[in-house]
């Protein structure tokens, strides 16, 4: 058996699964008491971070990427890593934006001209 | 499969970055429409997905440590889990349909709160509360009506994108039962459960973002 294991998986046992699950769980619920709560503009975060908790604890324990040879871990790094470039090229951008009176982007203000507009 | 994986990622990463841009764009309205979503029935689900995901991960277990008969069952509840979440999806979406919130000629965010009578599922306190939301959405966002239904073309598209992959992973997990039950998985081959298992948890991962991005906006006042 201790010959095999260095090329086997490794195999979670079920008490891990069940703590993970559990925690799962809890977390869906503290979101939703989460959203009830006025944070201002932080009520987006709050709701994200758990939600990437979340997507963490599958990825590490039910996807085993905890468990997993170097180069898969590599995939998967890879993957997050596009991701965050674009989201935070695409954003920072938009963020960023002002248009051709010198008004940065938002939103209040393309809400303000649709009602000049219509009079 | 986790190289299949990251594809999926970036596809699903656009299409909630092109929603995250247009949620900021007309909050008003992003606000409204998730507000005329019902929490319980996406909490739910939410739950429901994640039991699946876990009888999943230990269909997993039962293969590796060569336990047949108990992967099958996990296997089968695996299956149901997934068909309660086509259920109660299946609730919402007619639920949207009954409230005029189907993209199109006959949409009106405001139609269960200017027709009361004809929602009798929406509870008159929610009604009141979505009454005041209406009204301060309106005056924020003159074409409240238009975005509105992009709030709602985005909620279609991201949870039916979503359900089709479930579809797909259901009929994969089908397959996998049935070889199952013939005993082809043991602890040194179990390959095809390995990987649908991957496939299942990325799905639930999905839902895992969606559930906060369209259902929790702005829920507190």
């Amino acid at each position: 058996m201790s010959e095999h294991e260095e090329h086997n998986e490794h195999i979670v046992p079920p008490g891990v699964y069940a703590v993970i699950i559990t925690t799962l769980l809890i977390l869906t619920g503290l979101t939703v008491f989460a959203a009830y709560v006025d944070l201002g503009r932080f009520n987006i975060v709050v709701a994200l971070g758990i939600a990437t908790v979340k997507a963490t604890l599958v990825v590490l324990f039910f996807m085993h990427a905890k468990y997993v040879p170097e180069r898969t871990k590599l995939v998967i790094i890879s993957g997050i890593f596009w991701l965050g470039l674009l989201l935070l090229m695409t954003l920072s951008d938009y963020v960023s934006r002002v248009d051709y009176r010198g008004v940065r982007y938002p939103i209040s203000q393309i809400t303000r001209d649709m009602r000049e507009i219509r009079g | 499969m986790w190289i299949f994986l990251v594809t999926e990622v970036m596809f699903f990463g656009g299409i909630m970055l092109a929603y995250t841009i247009n949620r900021h764009t007309y909050f008003h309205a992003f606000a409204m429409g998730s507000n005329t979503l019902s929490l319980p029935l996406g909490a739910t689900n939410t739950l429901v997905l994640l039991a699946s995901s876990f009888t999943m991960a230990m269909g997993v277990w039962s293969a590796q440590t060569s336990r047949k008969q108990l992967l099958s069952i996990f296997l089968t509840l695996t299956i149901i889990l997934g068909f309660v979440f086509f259920g109660i999806k299946y609730v919402e979406y007619a639920q949207k349909f009954h409230h005029h919130l189907v993209p199109g000629k006959s949409f009106d965010i405001g139609y269960c709160v200017h027709n009361p009578s004809l929602c009798p599922d929406v509870k008159p306190e929610e009604l009141k509360e979505e009454g005041e939301r209406l009204e301060e959405a309106e005056r924020g966002d003159p074409d409240l009506q238009a975005h509105a239904q992009l709030y709602y073309s985005a909620y279609f598209g991201m949870t039916g994108l979503h359900a089709l992959h479930m579809v797909i992973g259901a009929g994969l997990l089908f397959w996998l039962l049935k070889e199952s039950v013939g005993g082809r998985f043991n602890a040194e081959w179990n390959t095809p459960v390995d990987l649908i298992g991957l496939y299942w948890h990325f799905v639930d991962i999905v839902w895992i973002y969606l559930f906060p991005l369209l259902y929790l906006i702005d829920r507190h006042k």
